[in-house]
């Protein structure tokens, strides 16, 4: 991929983070962080395309051990906020 | 499967994860976005099982390992997110930041490892930065769990020349990135991931009390920014486009929440650099407070004709969130006007009160935020304060100097009536004395908030 196309995701990318974000009631600070970092939990994807071109134990070793910990961040995560929002039900 | 179904796929997943953090901006759609951005999350990593990337083939290699670890992974998440109690939700998330940086770095080190001489300089770059910052969320996450779970201090710590320390930690940090950028080699990556694990504690360490949840976000959006770096290397849009959204939505939440407390963004992050150390060994002097007894409380309910209930994070240890209520809905019966006056940072996290009064069906228009509640103290017979301390402490208005001078309060010092119900006369979160525990019209209830809140409703009861 071209630099330019890459510096041009990261720019639009910042701009819409910066924006769906930018009115929220303190209420809901929690719950969007918490989703936020479940959102980063894809690190997942990275660590399992490294486990598959890993060509070393010490490279498996390391790729199993991020997969493990990016599991835990991204389905964790997605639990934990699910479970503070469902307090948030049948509220106008 | 082609590179381009790939990629169109991973832009959907992204399209997904805008939709979730847009959702979560408001309470009508806040569930439906977390569910939206866990849809984006699975597909994005099935899909990765069905492409094969230049130089490999499918199935996967080390597939059964990849499929043990996700499991793995999944044993440990689900349960710890399913059975956390609300009172610990804010470390929990502290402790997913953390992994998920730490996976960051694992991943930056692999492919560095893997990649060897072959690797560009601009590959490198993102490398590096991905081993430093994620290296520095997992470290100062890890701390953030252990202040707020309370194993360790939750005050500031900070050690004479602390700020030198720091400092000359975040040049050595600098300056070995420099020598991997040059050099390459696994030995001075090592020695920087080890530097970095110890900025990220140093930098977190001098953070006390209140300010920690505004930390938490900005490591958030720090393990945002590795991914996106990760995204680079790895040549993946997909995290490209999560990392980056994760980062800019973080810091603009981060400078939210900030506001919303008060405190100055930059007073936060550096106050590392200006901190003086605090002189604690000095013994708190014994003086008088009023305290009552439950029948007290409620003789002076029984007569008031509005009442506000400031609850803290007392409540939510004590879960008395349903005990409240009940005294509530008694006094609602006897005639009374009762508010919640919940600020925006009581308990341990932003909307960590609106989230446990829900629980116990607390009507949302009895909840007042803190600019509606403020204004009415002076009309309020009796305000109650529940297992809070910090955020009615007329220190933080009036005693310049104070750790939490600046941050807005709720002003129950306003009302007729003050009523306390604490475990003990120990400090809130920050540590600061609350010169209102001695307010002549302050009553003090000690024990236990849910026990000292069975007690009155009783005793109002019997009236």
């Amino acid at each position: 991929m071209s630099a330019v196309a890459i510096i041009s995701i990261f720019t639009l990318a910042v701009f819409v983070g910066f924006e769906v974000v930018s009115k929220v009631s303190s209420t809901l600070h929690t719950p969007l962080m918490s989703g936020a970092n479940a959102i980063h939990g894809v690190i997942l994807v990275g660590a399992i395309i490294v486990a598959d071109h890993s060509s070393t134990n010490l490279e498996l070793g390391l790729a199993v051990a991020a997969i493990v910990l990016a599991t835990i961040n991204m389905v964790g995560g997605f639990v934990v906020t699910d479970r503070m929002l469902e307090m948030f039900k049948g509220k106008k | 499967m082609s590179r381009t179904l790939y990629d169109l796929i991973g832009l959907f997943a992204g399209v997904c994860f805008i939709l979730a953090l847009k959702g979560l901006s408001h309470p009508k759609t806040a569930r439906r976005g977390n569910k939206i951005g866990a849809v984006g999350a699975t597909i994005a990593t099935l899909v990765v099982f069905f492409y094969a990337n230049e130089g490999s083939s499918l199935p996967l290699n080390n597939l059964g390992w990849i499929l043990g670890a996700v499991a793995v992974g999944a044993l440990i998440g689900v349960p710890a997110a399913r059975k956390v109690q609300m009172t610990q939700m804010p470390q929990l998330v502290a402790l997913f930041n953390g992994v998920g940086g730490g996976a960051a770095a694992l991943v930056a080190i692999v492919e560095y490892l893997h990649l060897g001489n072959t690797a560009t300089t601009a590959e490198v770059i993102f490398t590096v930065f991905t081993v430093i910052v994620g290296c520095v969320s997992f470290s100062g996450s890890i701390i953030t769990f252990l202040k707020l779970q309370e194993l360790m201090t939750t005050r500031p710590v900070v050690f004479p020349g602390g700020r030198f320390v720091i400092a000359g930690t975040l040049v050595a940090v600098l300056g070995v990135a420099v020598w991997v950028v040059s050099a390459l080699g696994t030995t001075p990556l090592l020695v920087l991931a080890a530097l970095s694990l110890l900025f990220g504690v140093l930098f977190v360490l001098p953070v006390g009390g209140a300010d920690v949840p505004i930390v938490i976000s900005l490591l958030n959006a720090f393990t945002g920014l590795t991914v996106a770096a990760s995204g680079y290397v790895l040549n993946s849009v997909l995290l490209i486009i999560a990392g980056t959204l994760v980062g800019a939505s973080g810091t603009i939440l981060t400078r939210l929440m900030a506001e919303a407390m008060g405190r100055s963004l930059f007073g936060t992050l550096f106050g590392a650099f200006t901190a003086k150390p605090q002189d604690t060994s000095g013994v708190a002097e014994e003086r008088p407070v009023r305290s009552g007894s439950p029948d007290d409380v409620a003789i002076l309910l029984n007569y008031a004709r509005r009442v506000v209930i400031v609850p803290g994070f007392g409540l939510a240890v004590a879960q008395a969130q349903h005990t409240v209520r009940e005294l509530a809905d008694l006094m609602i019966a006897k005639g009374i006007d009762v508010a919640y006056g919940i600020h925006p940072v009581a308990g341990r996290m932003p909307g960590h009160m609106n989230v446990l009064l829900a629980e116990a069906n607390v009507p949302y228009d009895q909840l007042l935020e803190m600019d509606e509640v403020n204004p009415t103290f002076g009309q309020t017979d009796v305000a109650i304060v529940i297992g809070a301390n910090d955020v009615v402490n007329p220190a933080a208005q009036n005693s310049p100097g104070c750790p939490i001078y600046g941050m807005p309060i709720l002003e129950v010092s306003n009302a007729a009536n003050v009523v306390f119900l604490k475990r003990s006369m120990r400090p809130g979160f920050a540590g600061i004395e609350n010169e209102l525990l001695y307010d002549p019209k302050t009553m003090l209830l000690f024990g236990d908030a849910k026990a000292s809140l069975t007690k009155v409703v009783s005793a109002l009861k019997a009236l």
